[in-house]
């Protein structure tokens, strides 16, 4: 066994980047494994939304604070960059069902620290003047905005790399024993902690350590437009949040919006389903009209994980030291690295700023501990 | 309805599979592109419209009369975007039929499935890239022949003829023919790559003796033949004025330039299938067995399409691809299969050209560090060696990195240079870096003719997450 490391943190999207930045920062020497490539599972092919508006509301606090992280991150990332910007948000109703369902969301995000107000059609399409007429009412959010996540990796890797991070791509873990020595696919590699971030695949690897932890795959589809002239400013959503919609400054526009495709954990992200694909753009074109124009260049899925109360699992891992778990996180991409650093925090004997999501509530039962 | 049978692409291996196809009794649905059958070598004309047809016409006219004679629904001018059903299912659920959306000739679009797929869909052009490629002026050769064999046009009046294979001495001579004037014939091979190729030339005297009319022709006209030379900057303000091939430089209006084909795998990689990188092929594709199946069940593949043996050998694997197919579909076959000299003979010769048109790795290697790879996003060379460095490991990663192959061409124009470079700066071989994943749609696709008209309230959305 050549070296054991502090800590050995498995799964490098943008909650494992994060807590093995700050957890190399906070002075540990750091294994970052993957079993594929940096950052390129949902972290690398979401939608890049950064919107409160599609957050859970007990999510919020955490979303606010993780919005100013990606809008500085070349700052506290060694440069590293996902062209995050800000602009207007905007989700919009058609019917009067959607504007109950809106009013309300809208109320209880706003609670939850989220500066949403409510304005009517008009108004919302001062704001985006790309938006179709009929919308009944709006909730507007003047910090909401994007990101290319398509760049996260590139983004993280840089930072990680100066932080003394050892980063292990195309390493797949098999298993964990008792005093933590990983079984890889390069050999052993042994750690004073773990840190499981395996989004959807987090239920295999709560399983090494002898826990049942359910964890539903979301087969999320996203459809890519070429790039055209612009036809929209805002990041744009519907009242039930199955739509984001946002144009980039290459000209290309982002469907999304959580429609399900075809998938599972053992095969990633198998096709998309074509009904979906037609429901989604068509709510996309009647929210942007000038999206008839656009022609589609390609589809993806990416594989969202969330619990059974769709809260997240963040925190120690019951009844076994210096075992660790993040994910879950409900628009995970937009809380990402706020997550990692309060966990980070946690690992490292501080206060987290914020609580964690222990998991105690969504474990299943206790098989034999590893 | 469902089809027993679809075919994608019209080539000669697709005509040739739908034919066989539907004389085994089956029901067959053929999809092509273009408004005829026949695929790049055996180019229709378009309606109304005529030429003295040559050699490659009466053999591609003979394809389509038997397969207008067979009895299989041809539906030509379509746009095939969609692909689903086969392995594409929900986890636990067993393979459905493939399905396939395309839009039709009338911009009308349609669905269509079928329980096997036949996979014929041919080539794209390699142009491996070098200054000055992307002005205006500047063509592919396989894109020469379609100007030239469909309706006899000219790429330009002092037209450069560049790159490797047959094709470059077709063009050249057809653009003679048509009233042109070659300025020079720049081949990357040298004498002694076209004598290693001559035994199996010699298989198919008729093609020995096409090339030796060719090079008469080129000959008489006294056009300059640089041999084991290449192009290395197209120049000019705007559009093209000249090419230099290193001191020499000829004034040219256009130039012709293509460095072989390479396999078109969207679909099988859409599919799922299992793929090879084979040089000696074009490049990637899909692993079939001896019977043309991949390693998807009920899909085969034939043609170019499935590794290069061009046009002469494309019928016959198509035909055997549609017995395969019926096979397993559990048709009776009442002929047996016939795999014949002429065959053997055409694919021997076809894997030679295939040689010679293979990727040249010392030409990706001279390429600039500014010149432009993905033309659809602007990454130069350097930018990908800059990813490299910064870790990016497979084309996936490097489109991540860079956007290399996001554009409107998904990496069909970029894929295979941007792959070798990759591969090149991290000192792997190409097969390492992987091959982009394969997804809907085949073909950008307008969206004002996919939505169709709907109802704000039909639309079926799904329930929102918890608030």
């Amino acid at each position: 066994m050549k070296t054991r490391f502090d800590a050995a943190v498995i799964g490098a999207g943008v909650m494992g980047c994060a807590t093995a930045l700050f957890l190399a920062r906070g002075g540990m020497r750091v294994a970052l494994l993957d079993r594929g490539e940096i950052c390129r599972e949902a972290s690398g092919v979401n939608a890049g939304t950064l919107t409160m508006q599609m957050t859970r509301a007990a999510l919020i606090p955490y979303a606010l604070r993780a919005h100013e992280m990606w809008m500085n991150m070349p700052a506290w990332c060694a440069g590293g960059d996902v062209l995050a910007k800000t602009c207007p948000g905007l989700s919009v109703a058609f019917t009067d069902a959607e504007a109950v369902m809106l009013e309300e969301r809208a109320r209880i995000r706003r609670e939850a620290g989220a500066p949403i107000e409510l304005i009517d059609g008009r108004a919302a399409q001062a704001i985006e003047p790309g938006l179709a007429d009929g919308v009944k009412l709006a909730g507007h959010c003047p910090i909401d905005g994007f990101a290319s996540a398509y760049l996260t990796g590139r983004a993280f890797r840089v930072a990680l790399q100066e932080a003394g991070v050892t980063l292990m791509e195309s390493t797949p873990v098999r298993g964990i024993d008792g005093r933590f020595v990983l079984d890889t696919s390069a050999g052993a590699v042994a750690a004073q902690r773990v840190v499981l971030a395996g989004g959807v695949w987090l239920q295999d690897m709560a399983a090494w350590l002898g826990l049942s932890l359910p964890i539903k795959v979301l087969i999320n589809q996203l459809v890519v437009t070429e790039r055209m002239p612009p036809v929209m400013r805002t990041v744009l959503g519907v009242a039930s949040g199955l739509l984001s919609l946002k144009q980039y400054a290459n000209g290309t526009v982002l469907i999304g919006g959580g429609w399900q495709g075809i998938g599972d954990r053992a095969r990633g992200g198998v096709a998309v389903r074509s009904e979906n694909f037609l429901g989604n753009v068509r709510l996309a074109a009647h929210t942007v009209p000038a999206l008839r124009h656009a022609r589609v260049v390609r589809s993806w899925l990416g594989l969202e994980a969330e619990t059974a109360d769709a809260l997240p699992a963040i925190g120690p891992i019951p009844g076994i030291d210096n075992a660790w778990i993040i994910g879950s996180v409900h628009s995970g991409y937009t809380s990402g690295p706020y997550m990692g650093r309060i966990l980070a925090q946690a690992i490292l004997g501080e206060a987290p700023e914020l609580p964690l999501f222990p998991i105690d509530r969504l474990l299943h039962q206790r098989s034999n501990s590893a | 309805m469902i089809f027993d049978v679809a075919v994608l692409g019209g080539g000669p291996a697709g005509m040739a599979a739908a034919t066989e196809a539907a004389h085994g009794g089956a029901r067959v649905v053929l999809l092509e592109e273009s408004p005829a059958p026949g695929g790049q070598v055996y180019r229709a004309p378009p309606a109304g419209f005529e030429m003295k047809p040559d050699r490659d016409r009466q053999e591609g006219d003979a394809l389509r009369a038997a397969l207008a004679a067979s009895g299989a629904d041809i539906r030509t001018g379509c746009r095939v975007w969609g692909l689903g059903g086969g392995p594409l299912m929900p986890e636990g659920e067993a393979a459905a039929p493939f399905s396939l959306s395309a839009l039709g000739a009338d911009g009308v679009p349609f669905t269509i499935e079928a329980r096997a797929l036949i996979l014929c869909c041919g080539t794209h052009e390699r142009i491996i890239p070098f200054p000055g490629w992307t002005l205006p002026g500047v063509i592919g050769l396989a894109a020469a022949t379609i100007l030239l064999k469909a309706q006899g046009i000219l790429p330009g009046q002092r037209v450069v003829v560049a790159g490797a294979g047959p094709l470059l001495y077709a063009v050249a001579a057809k653009i003679l023919a048509g009233g042109g004037s070659v300025v020079a014939v720049i081949d990357a091979a040298t004498p002694a790559e076209w004598l290693r190729a001559l035994p199996a030339l010699s298989a198919r005297p008729d093609l020995l003796a096409q090339g030796a009319v060719w090079r008469a022709g080129l000959l008489a006209a006294r056009v300059p033949v640089l041999a084991g030379a290449q192009v290395t900057a197209a120049e000019g303000d705007k559009v093209l004025s000249a090419v230099r091939v290193g001191e020499r430089v000829f004034q040219a209006d256009a130039l012709c330039i293509g460095h072989g084909l390479v396999p078109a795998t969207e679909a099988s990689r859409t599919y799922r299938a299992q793929h090879a990188h084979r040089p000696e092929d074009g490049g990637w594709v899909p692993v079939l067995d001896a019977a043309q199946r991949t390693s998807v069940a009920f899909l085969y593949a034939a043609g170019d399409g499935a590794g290069v043996r061009g046009a002469a050998a494309a019928p016959a694997a198509g035909r055997l691809a549609a017995r395969t197919a019926l096979h397993d579909l559990g048709f009776r076959l009442h002929h047996a299969s016939k795999e014949d000299a002429a065959l053997a003979r055409a694919r021997r010769t076809g894997a030679a050209m295939a040689r010679m048109m293979a990727l040249r790795p010392a030409m990706v290697a001279a390429i600039p560090a500014e010149t432009i790879i993905c033309r659809c996003e602007g990454v130069p060379r350097s930018e990908i060696e800059k990813a490299a460095a910064a870790g990016a490991n497979t084309i996936n990663q490097l489109k991540h990195f860079t956007r290399c192959g996001m554009g409107p061409c998904q990496g069909r124009m970029c894929g295979e240079a941007a792959g070798a470079l990759l591969a090149t700066a991290r000192g792997v071989d190409v097969a390492e870096v992987g091959f982009a994943t394969g997804r809907i749609p085949l073909r950008p696709v307008p969206m004002a003719s996919i939505l169709g008209d709907f109802d704000y309230a039909d639309i079926p959305v799904p329930a929102p997450a918890p608030i």
